[in-house]
């Protein structure tokens, strides 16, 4: 009995502490709910380097998770204009999907440059590899190389 | 293949030792840029920290320079650049506002006993409601706004000699708030500023 009870609760040590953060926050559908959830994995954690406030236990995450709670279920905010709400206060760097603009091009176009530069050189590599057709040997050929190995 | 492409992967490798000297010797890599800055200010309204009847809007900003420093009694940064702060104060007209960012109000009001109060008042930021329309993402933060309440500049950490002497003094000065010191008399140390 002791052991079941000992096993309960570990499971729930277990459980407690491999939630994130949890906020007790409600809401009006579960729509609303899954909306918010989505929107807060969206979001970079300004001030833990590369957390999502959904993951963070940062007191700013904290007020992010909050305001993004605010603007869906008080202000009926659509996604989009969560997103811009955000984008207008902490700059391009919330968000883990950049626009596509002059300063973000090159975090968009490197990538596609390397794939490129990786196909081309896969093409030249397989050409060279079919010119270097495998030169047939004629009999007396192939007995010297054989008495060489014999060697 | 050519004798020239066998130094292909030497050339990658200073490039690459390049793009990492230029990175991580930029001192503000962590840093965001704001997405504040020549924004205008946010509107808001909040309590006053000494005077609990009063509330102060973007209005109360507006009019004449001004150094908006978000700070806390949990920071200890914000310690280390308070001194500094009262020297801006001292030195300069720009009117010196206080934010309490996520603070506890009878803290605060000891911490300006204690250190001295540089502000003209002190905004109560108790929820960080205000820290989220302002970008706000750790303290100390401090804007600096022109009359028309528009962010000119915003500093993420500590204001120190350095900040002063690079960035707020010339900008203040520019404004009219602060006279820059002879040239020959210029120090790192703004003593002689008076």
């Amino acid at each position: 009995m002791l052991r079941v009870i000992c096993l309960m609760l570990f499971l729930a040590a277990l459980h407690a502490s491999a939630a994130s953060p949890v906020d007790v926050y409600s809401f009006d559908s579960p729509e609303q709910q899954q909306r918010y959830k989505g929107l807060i994995a969206e979001f970079r954690c300004p001030k833990c380097l590369n957390t999502n406030i959904a993951g963070s236990d940062a007191p700013i995450a904290q007020d992010l998770r909050r305001t993004v709670h605010r603007l869906v279920v008080q202000e009926g905010y659509s996604d989009q204009e969560v997103r811009d709400f955000l984008q207008a206060r902490y700059g391009d760097f919330v968000l883990y999907n950049p626009p596509l603009n002059s300063r973000t091009l090159l975090i968009w176009l490197v990538p596609l440059g390397l794939a490129i530069v990786g196909v081309l050189v896969l093409f030249g590599l397989l050409r060279r590899a079919r010119q270097q057709q495998v030169v047939d040997l004629d009999d007396s050929q192939r007995q010297r190389v054989r008495a060489l190995l014999d060697e | 293949m050519s004798r020239a492409s066998l130094f292909i992967p030497l050339g990658i490798f200073l490039l690459i030792v390049a793009v990492g000297y230029v990175g991580f010797s930029l001192d503000n890599r962590n840093e965001l840029p704001s997405a504040l800055l020549h924004q205008p200010f946010p509107e808001f309204s909040a309590g006053v920290l000494n005077d609990p009847d009063r509330r102060v809007s973007k209005a109360d900003l507006l009019g004449h320079p001004t150094m908006v420093n978000v700070w806390a009694t949990w920071c200890p940064t914000c310690k280390a650049e308070h001194a500094e702060l009262m020297r801006i104060a001292e030195l300069t007209d720009v009117r010196l506002v206080g934010v309490n960012y996520k603070d506890v109000a009878a803290k605060a009001r000891r911490w300006l006993v204690d250190y001295g109060n540089p502000y003209e008042f002190v905004i109560v930021d108790q929820d960080g409601g205000l820290g989220v329309e302002m970008g706000v993402y750790g303290a100390p933060e401090t804007f600096l706004l022109n009359a028309e309440g528009e962010v000119v500049y915003k500093r993420v950490g500590e204001v120190n000699q350095r900040i002063w002497r690079d960035e707020l003094a010339p900008r203040l000065a520019e404004m009219g708030v602060y006279r820059m010191p002879a040239p020959e008399a210029q120090t790192p140390t703004t003593g002689a500023a008076r």
